[in-house]
């Protein structure tokens, strides 16, 4: 696959790790303990973070709304108007949202501070404005899924993690941009629009979350739900420069997420901040009865597990096995890309961690069973878009070409490419040579993460072999497109969690452009990959994951 | 979600949309003649007794010789629709007749973003009725997706079960009715999967002279537990298999997890009948029967289609048997042709990644399999070893509140014989009439063994005896007080009583 940067000029020493302060004032302190008290630093003001010019780590835009608020120094609407107010000047170049909600964003501000005024206990996301991945269901808004077929559809009811957010006093702005149904891996997929990528318009912000990662990045709202089957997370969080996690499969409920593979298919989250995706991840994570594959296990609060650099050991990561899967970093990546988690890699180990090379052999074998089975559900799964009770419906005089002709005209080609693919692979005759077997390629990957994370606490990996491409450049080329995924099927195949850290630039648009750093752990170690990713974060030094775009609005 | 706006859809007259109409109008082709036993009218009975035991035929008549000269192999699938309180994957209830499309939510509808959460009363139930017909059962087994379009399946798919069924390889014992010689038989089940229904289509009443009609859905139905019961192909009459019918439908509702109820639908009956020449070991082409709302009709319609099948082959024709799925028309006594399967439909069964492996443990299995009740077959042979008649024992164990209304009496030291001749006679005919059923009268089995005692000691005459029944059961009270009350206001009676015991 030609890689669309061919002149790796870009230093990466342009990121240098920030070591931390040697000396610590008091380094007897537990730091657990002291995290109980005060985890993370939420000195930084709202105004700094949206307008950056520190060169300080990022810090938790979650935490400093939340000062704001009982300090009483900005009210949720005046927090919400904020966002809103750049969320409208950024939308005609950006279109990350298909919906906005600003009344219903700004009646949910309202209650916050009718709140706050009371005296009442806010919730942790407290005036905290979220924007949701338009594949999630939203009971007061449009959910399509980026599909014609569902133009216009409201669903009955929230799903559980817009619940849970809600429940949190999140306030909901509105619905992003996807590849329709999730399928795809630029945005340029949705029926509706293209979104741009905030560090340079002329490209894609990668997908199928496009939407939510381009809007977390251009600081149209805090923090942000996607969903990610096979890297529709992580890919546009590397291609945006923001943090983004794909937890464990389970760890977070699907009930309301439109199902487009759903042994794959998990709900995950975008923040600027390793702090803030912890905040949510332990916000929307936990078993849920009305998903039958929601885990039992117990939801840790993550951010507490997380550490202030103001406490942080010389070699905070001291005795952490850092895995580089071989296969990431060889043939077929951009070869800046491939330097960029090199030299993540170096400073994983000036941080105290080891690191060392492992092969997975099977890792290349990932992308194609991945296809057949995420195909093969969606044709299942995508059924129930038929026309007949919901969604746009083409009147016709004979039932099946009601079925055919609303089908026809409601799904993208993509769609119909996945549902053609999965139907043929499920069909008698064929479903042992193509199902089944990808099944047992499926077995093979989790048995050699197994064995890998066995040796390893985390593995690490590009988060795609490039960094965001040209608008276009591979709408024509579908298995080029589908290839970009190679970094981040196998993950779902196991069902593992994988966060996403941005780690580094390479050439290209005015800025540069970001490139994700993925470690993956092993089942629900999500608190192991936050803490390892923020102490990453911020030590990672000279490095500042603000597009130019927001910079000059 | 208080409502959603259902839309119709146009569909034009095909052979397809005739094979809906039929089925989704059941009461409109019964038949006048087909009359059961019906010792509690309410809900239908068990019995299967027909009026007209002789064999339908097709009009190109197939001679006893033919029929002797081939056997006959059938095969059955049952559908039982579970009485759970919620449906099989969300918490909607479900009542037969509600009002269209009033109890669906958005996981039946099929909504986006919704998931099945499966109701551990349908793998319960399903686990009873496999334990009661000596199935074994999977300990550990899973759901998968049946695939097709149709208006009346919302997803799109089927949640079902297809290569790992909660139980398989069973049996099923009975007693042959005395009408048609009697005998006990075993039919084996072949596997007990569950699965969930589909809803209903309601096709607007327009006259045969319009092309196109509107039709609606109703998704009521929608979700619905079912166990899918099917048998070895070990059927060899209409009869045999109308009893094996009938049999399923005494243990559903012995165990109570379905009303069984054939014009509900709650049991619904595929049946599949081939015919091959006496000893030969391969089956015949087999041809599917759908739409028998009545265990007689059941039996009638198998062996109009065994003639039709015997009489092609005596002609023949043996080649016109194909591979189809055929009608019963009640009213014409026949069977048609609906459609004719060219190959085998490809359902692209996969395992459902919604709903996790269904895992049991020895232990819950053992459990349910002590809190089962005496179920029929043992019934019918206690019974039989009490000393009751064929016909008694039948009838007796026929009803499951019949039979522990005998039994109560019996408990309480009613002479057996006694009993159930009363149950058979006198009350049998009272219920008739007044359209009850056993535990809707008064008379309770203590009074029942009360009168019965109070007749064998010489207290009162069979014939006062049966005017108190009438007042035991349509008033209540007790034998002793009611005789009391005689005693007092009818001294003549009493005198013509005392002639009629001393006849």
């Amino acid at each position: 696959m030609p890689s669309p940067i061919q002149n790796p000029r870009f230093l990466l020493s342009q990121c240098r790790p920030l070591l931390p302060p040697k000396p610590l004032p008091f380094p007897s302190i537990s730091r657990r303990h002291s995290n109980r008290h005060r985890p993370l630093s939420t000195t930084a003001s709202l105004s700094q973070t949206t307008t950056p010019t520190s060169t300080s780590p990022p810090s938790s835009d979650i935490l400093s709304i939340r000062d704001s608020l009982l300090s009483r120094q900005k009210s949720a609407t005046d927090i919400a108007s904020d966002y809103l107010s750049r969320l409208r000047r950024a939308e005609p170049q950006l279109r990350s949202f298909l919906h906005v909600a600003e009344p219903e964003a700004m009646a949910a501000a309202e209650e916050v501070d009718r709140k706050v005024e009371r005296g009442e206990e806010v919730g942790p996301l407290a005036g905290v404005v979220v924007s949701v991945k338009d594949n999630i269901c939203t009971a007061d808004m449009p959910s399509t899924g980026g599909s014609r077929i569902l133009e216009g559809y409201r669903p009955a009811f929230d799903a559980t993690a817009v619940r849970k957010m809600r429940e949190a006093g999140a306030v909901v702005v509105g619905k992003t941009n996807l590849d329709e149904f999730g399928m795809g891996s630029t945005t340029e997929g949705s029926g509706f629009q293209v979104t741009a990528n905030p560090w340079d318009v002329s490209r894609v912000p990668g997908g199928s979350s496009g939407g939510s990662a381009a809007a977390v990045s251009a600081r149209q709202c805090v923090v942000s739900l996607g969903s990610d089957t096979g890297g529709s997370v992580r890919q546009p969080a590397s291609f945006c420069g923001v943090v983004g996690m794909k937890p464990t499969y389970g760890r977070v409920s699907r009930y309301g997420l439109m199902a487009y593979a759903s042994s794959l298919d998990v709900i995950g989250c975008f923040g600027s901040s390793v702090a803030d995706t912890a905040i949510i991840l332990s916000i929307i994570s936990g078993h849920d009865r009305f998903d039958a594959t929601s885990s039992k296990n117990v939801v840790p609060n993550y951010e507490e597990e997380l550490v202030s650099l103001n406490y942080m050991e010389p070699k905070p990561l001291k005795g952490i096995r850092v895995g580089v899967i071989k296969e990431t970093i060889g043939e077929g990546v951009n070869t800046e890309v491939a330097s960029s988690i090199q030299a993540a890699a170096s400073h994983l180990e000036q941080l105290g961690s080891v690191v060392s090379e492992v092969s997975m052999p099977s890792f290349s074998l990932g992308l194609p069973a991945y296809y057949i089975l995420a195909a093969s559900e969606a044709s299942s799964n995508l059924s129930r878009y038929d026309g007949l009770r919901y969604g746009n419906q083409v009147a016709a005089d004979e039932l099946s070409d009601l079925y055919k002709e609303s089908r026809a005209n409601g799904f993208g080609p993509e769609v119909k490419r996945r549902i053609l693919m999965g139907t043929y692979a499920l069909s008698a005759g064929y479903y042992d040579a193509y199902y089944k077997r990808a099944q047992q390629v499926r077995t093979l990957v989790q048995k050699s993460f197994k064995d890998a994370l066995d040796e390893n606490d985390i593995l690490i990996s590009p988060a795609a072999p490039s960094a965001a491409y040209k608008m276009g450049e591979k709408t024509n080329d579908p298995l080029a497109m589908y290839a970009g995924d190679i970094m981040t099927v196998n993950v779902n195949l196991a069902g593992l969690p994988a966060l996403v850290v941005p780690c580094g630039f390479v050439e290209g648009g005015n800025a540069g452009l970001p490139v994700g750093l993925q470690m993956i752990g092993s089942a629900f170690s999500e608190a192991k990959l936050l803490r390892i990713g923020h102490i990453f974060e911020q030590t990672l030094q000279n490095c500042k994951f603000v597009p130019p775009f927001i910079v000059e609005s | 979600m208080a409502s959603i706006p259902f839309r119709g859809f146009r569909s034009t007259t095909t052979p397809h949309r005739q094979f809906l109409l039929l089925l989704l109008s059941p009461f409109s082709h019964r038949s006048p003649s087909s009359s059961f036993c019906t010792l509690q009218s309410p809900r239908p009975t068990t019995t299967t007794t027909f009026q007209n035991p002789n064999r339908a035929r097709p009009n190109s008549s197939s001679s006893d010789q033919d029929l002797s000269s081939f056997e006959p192999v059938i095969g059955i699938e049952t559908h039982v629709q579970l009485s759970t309180l919620s449906k099989a994957f969300c918490p909607c209830p479900y009542a037969y007749g509600s009002p269209p499309n009033t109890t669906v939510c958005p996981v039946c509808l099929g909504h986006p973003g919704t998931l099945p959460s499966l109701n551990s009363a349908l793998v319960r139930s399903a686990v009873a009725v496999a334990v009661a017909l000596d199935c074994a059962v999977s300990l550990r087994s899973k759901f998968d997706r049946k695939q097709y379009f149709y208006p009346d399946l919302p997803k799109g798919y089927q949640i079902s079960q297809f290569d790992l069924p909660i139980a398989s390889a069973g049996s099923l014992r009975l007693d042959l009715p005395l009408d048609y010689g009697g005998g006990r038989r075993t039919f084996g089940i072949t596997r007990v999967h569950m699965e969930e229904d589909a809803g209903k289509l309601i096709h607007s009443d327009s006259s045969s002279s319009s092309s196109s009609s509107f039709s609606h859905v109703d998704l009521n139905r929608a979700g619905v537990p079912l166990l899918e019961i099917v048998s070895d192909p070990d059927m060899r009459t209409g009869v045999e298999a109308a009893e094996y019918a009938a049999e399923i439908q005494r243990i559903v509702r012995y165990l109570g997890v379905s009303n069984g109820n054939m014009q509900e639908g709650s049991l619904r009956c595929d049946v599949n009948v081939s015919v091959r020449p006496v000893g030969d070991p391969n089956f015949g082409t087999k041809v599917e029967i759908k739409n028998m709302n009545s265990f007689s009709a059941m039996s009638r319609a198998i062996d109009y289609e065994i003639s039709r099948q015997v009489a092609l082959h005596s002609q023949g024709q043996s080649d016109q048997i194909v591979q189809e799925t055929r009608l019963w028309e009640d009213g014409a006594q026949k069977t048609v042709t609906m459609r004719k399967k060219e190959g085998l439909a490809d359902y692209r069964y996969f395992p459902e990644p919604d709903i996790p492996e269904v895992v049991l443990t020895e232990e819950e299995v053992a459990s349910i399999r002590q809190s089962l009740p005496e179920l029929p077959e043992a019934k019918r042979r206690r019974y039989e070893s009490m000393g009751l008649s064929m016909q008694d024992v039948l009838f007796l164990a026929n009803d499951i509140s019949v039979a522990d209304f005998f039994d109560s009496a019996v408990n309480m030291g009613a002479d057996v014989k006694l009993a159930a001749n009363w149950i058979m006679g006198d009350i049998a005919a009272y219920l008739k009439n007044e359209r009850l059923s056993i535990n809707e009268i008064k008379l309770t089995p203590r009074e029942l063994s009360e009168l019965i005692a109070s007749i064998k000691n010489g207290t009162i005459s069979g014939k006062i005896g049966k005017e108190i029944l009438v007042e035991l059961i349509s008033k209540g009270g007790t034998v002793k007080s009611l005789i009391e009350e005689k005693d007092l206001v009818q001294a003549n009676s009493r005198s013509r009583c005392d002639w009629s015991t001393s006849r």
